[in-house]
């Protein structure tokens, strides 16, 4: 059963394709059904505000959509060209795939928080919407990035010509790549969201509030997407560099474990930073006097739920370096 | 030709990477737990601030001991074994 390399190049592609679009869609629909939820419990609420609510909701399940949508394009792609007949087309497209697939997911949950939280704010408090739904959609634009982050990365390994590198280490690099950004883009997206959501809650409870519960938003949310910059970072390392052909299996081996490191290490930090910037902008909102203490106690909380985010990138870094 | 001593280092090398991601999850989501439970505190209660920062600080270094475990581990995996 010997197959020709076209052949696996073919099964890749449409492996990879399943994957980016069957990952891709669980964000972005649940998500959205939380988005939806949360509209029609306002809605229940205080249905003189059924108009801003339902169009509130499209808008926020629209920024939703993009993730999944990435996921679509990335999944075409791999379905309808026609990419080259060389052994490292393999796991290219099996990479692409899985990062775009994986890489949407965090995007998609985390999006449809703050929309969710803007419809329950409009029912709440009216006189708010305006400033609510700028809010939603400062905060969902910052939940999207790690998607963003996904789809670069997946680009890249589409458009790079590989052929030139030894077969091996290459493929372990190239899948590395993939699992390094698709992973590490999971929890910046969730945890973006907790805060955002926050802060449109916030909003409409104490309306005086929403200059700063808006910037220690943007602040939270910064630090959430750190991991997710780390996974980048990894993953353009294992890209770029070129490493020596070696035919023992460790090399490839250590490039792969330096994707799975660094990808799965950077959820939970980040949406643990995700609870910290959640409870502190809630609580900006209702005591803004403390503002210093609290924003200072977030960021100490950040700060150790960083660390384990910044163990697992010094392991990937010296699985690719040193070892 | 691949020998047993290579597979073995591969698959330490793998062990390291899993031990350290997925052990990073646990820590990471618990002490964001941990904090955002203190930033509620100081929010009601601002006059305590130092002692609930104290109490979040010791109770995320406790929760911390398991990333450090995966990290101990990884390196191990790395390099003495």
């Amino acid at each position: 059963m010997a197959y020709d390399i076209q052949t696996w190049v073919s099964v890749a592609a449409f492996t990879g394709g399943g994957m980016a679009m069957g990952f891709g869609a669980i964000g972005a629909a649940i998500g959205e059904g939380y988005t939806a939820a949360s509209a029609n419990e306002a809605i229940g609420r205080n249905p003189g505000q059924s108009g801003d609510i339902f169009k509130s909701m499209l808008v926020g399940q629209a920024i939703a959509e993009s993730a999944s949508i990435f996921a679509l394009v990335i999944a075409l792609m791999l379905l309808f060209t026609k990419y080259p007949s060389h052994i490292l087309s393999v796991p290219v497209l099996l990479g692409a795939g899985l990062c775009m697939g994986l890489g949407a997911i965090g995007s998609g949950v985390g999006s449809g928080f703050p929309a969710g939280a803007a419809c329950q704010g409009m029912a709440r408090q009216p006189a708010m919407s305006g400033r609510l739904t700028t809010n939603m959609l400062i905060g969902s634009a910052v939940c999207q990035t790690p998607a963003i982050f996904s789809l670069v990365v997946s680009f890249i390994l589409l458009f790079t010509d590989f052929s030139a590198n030894p077969v091996s280490p290459t493929w372990a690099a190239i899948l590395g790549a993939g699992i390094s950004s698709g992973f590490g883009a999971i929890g910046s997206g969730l945890g973006g969201g907790l805060v955002a959501q926050a802060s449109c809650e916030g909003i409409s409870r104490q309306p005086l509030t929403v200059t700063p519960v808006t910037n220690v938003m943007l602040l939270g949310q910064a630090v959430t997407q750190t991991t997710a910059i780390y996974a980048l970072l990894v993953s353009f390392i294992l890209m770029f560099k070129s490493f020596p052909a070696t035919d023992a299996i460790a090399p490839p081996m250590a490039l792969l474990a330096a994707g799975i490191c660094m990808g799965i290490g950077a959820i939970g930090p980040a949406v643990g930073e995700g609870f910290a910037g959640q409870g502190a902008v809630a609580w900006i909102a209702r005591n803004e006097k403390y503002i210093a203490d609290l924003t200072r106690s977030m960021l100490v909380g950040q700060a150790v739920a960083e660390s384990t985010g910044i163990y697992s990138l010094v392991i990937a870094l010296v699985l690719i370096f040193v070892v | 030709m691949i020998e047993g001593a290579d597979i073995i280092k591969a698959a330490a090398f793998l062990g390291a990477g899993i031990s350290m991601g997925v052990g990073a999850i646990g820590p990471g989501v618990g002490e964001g737990m941990a904090a955002a439970k203190a930033c509620e505190a100081i929010g009601k209660n601002p006059k305590e601030a130092g002692l609930l920062t104290r109490t979040m600080l010791v109770g995320q270094a406790v929760s911390e001991s398991t990333g450090i475990y995966s990290l101990v581990i990884a390196l191990l995996l790395l390099f003495v074994v």
